[in-house]
């Protein structure tokens, strides 16, 4: 019998329409870092980061990013590194639970990127409302997601594996409708 | 569609990530042995459903995910006033 192989759950996907570019991302180490405000101090030093203590914002260093969910709870994604590796030798009490294989990141790129999504998301996600870093969970469609501004016209969303085709879908028409 | 301020976020959000989740300020009993059935049947069932200012638990579910209270006119709907939770039921008019 051949060996089992991982299957990634958009593999082959993508969308390229005139304004706007959804790709799903390659994979990331993801946790759901939960801590009271006492523990902030010294999860931050051991994640190499200050984690964001104010309402939808996020904190970038090397490949690493924290991303505000709740006045407890945080979001933490890195491309390069495991953060539980970092975090195992914190004595403060906090939650922290590997959840890479629970989500699944899509960017969306580009000058519609922001129409696109406000097809189904419905927070204002103008420049104003939402600046480069802002960080929220939110709804797209029927779907939770994790919203997370990159640049002026980049974003990445991060939703659960098993919503993420249609996740996927919404967002390959609402490329579609941004370029119209 | 509504925007409710959530007091953990600081900011209006819109209605759909928010989720209803019941009359506010109803205390559990501290000691269940001396709970009669006609005050367990108060606390558990009876609710007050007025025709006007409501006080009401809301949960900012696709959000930061926090339960927090919010005093609400039954009659147009508006939010008068979002509070976190565990703080002191404010008094507030009618809300017109």
């Amino acid at each position: 019998m051949a060996d089992a192989q991982r299957h990634f759950a958009l593999a082959g996907r993508s969308a390229s329409e005139s304004v706007v570019t959804v790709m799903p991302t390659g994979p990331a180490w993801r946790v759901s870092l939960r801590a009271r405000p006492d523990a902030v101090a010294g999860l931050s030093k051991a994640l190499g980061l200050t984690l964001p203590e104010r309402p939808k914002t996020s904190a970038e260093a090397k490949s690493r990013a924290a991303l505000w969910l709740g006045p407890d709870e945080w979001y933490l994604l890195d491309e390069a590194n495991d953060p539980l590796d970092d975090l195992s030798g914190e004595k403060a009490l906090h939650s922290a639970v590997d959840i890479s294989h629970r989500n699944v990141g899509i960017r969306v790129e580009g000058p519609g990127a922001e129409a696109c999504l406000s097809a189904g998301c419905p927070q204002n996600l103008s420049l104003k409302a939402f600046p480069v870093g802002a960080a929220s969970r939110t709804i797209l469609g029927k779907s939770e997601i994790v919203l997370w501004r990159t640049g002026p016209q980049a974003f990445r969303a991060e939703c659960w594996r098993s919503f993420s085709i249609y996740v996927m879908d919404f967002l390959e028409e609402a490329a579609l409708d941004a370029g119209a | 569609m509504l925007l409710i301020r959530c007091p953990y976020c600081e900011e209006e959000r819109p209605e759909t990530e928010f989720r209803h989740a019941g009359e506010a300020h109803i205390a559990r009993p501290a000691d269940w042995s001396t709970v009669t059935d006609a005050d367990f049947e108060a606390f558990f069932f009876l609710r007050a459903n007025p025709k006007g200012v409501a006080y009401e638990r809301w949960r900012h579910i696709h959000g930061c995910a926090r339960f927090f209270n919010a005093a609400r006119d039954t009659v147009s709907d508006k939010f008068i006033v979002t509070y976190k939770a565990g703080e002191k039921k404010p008094v507030v008019g009618s809300g017109k």
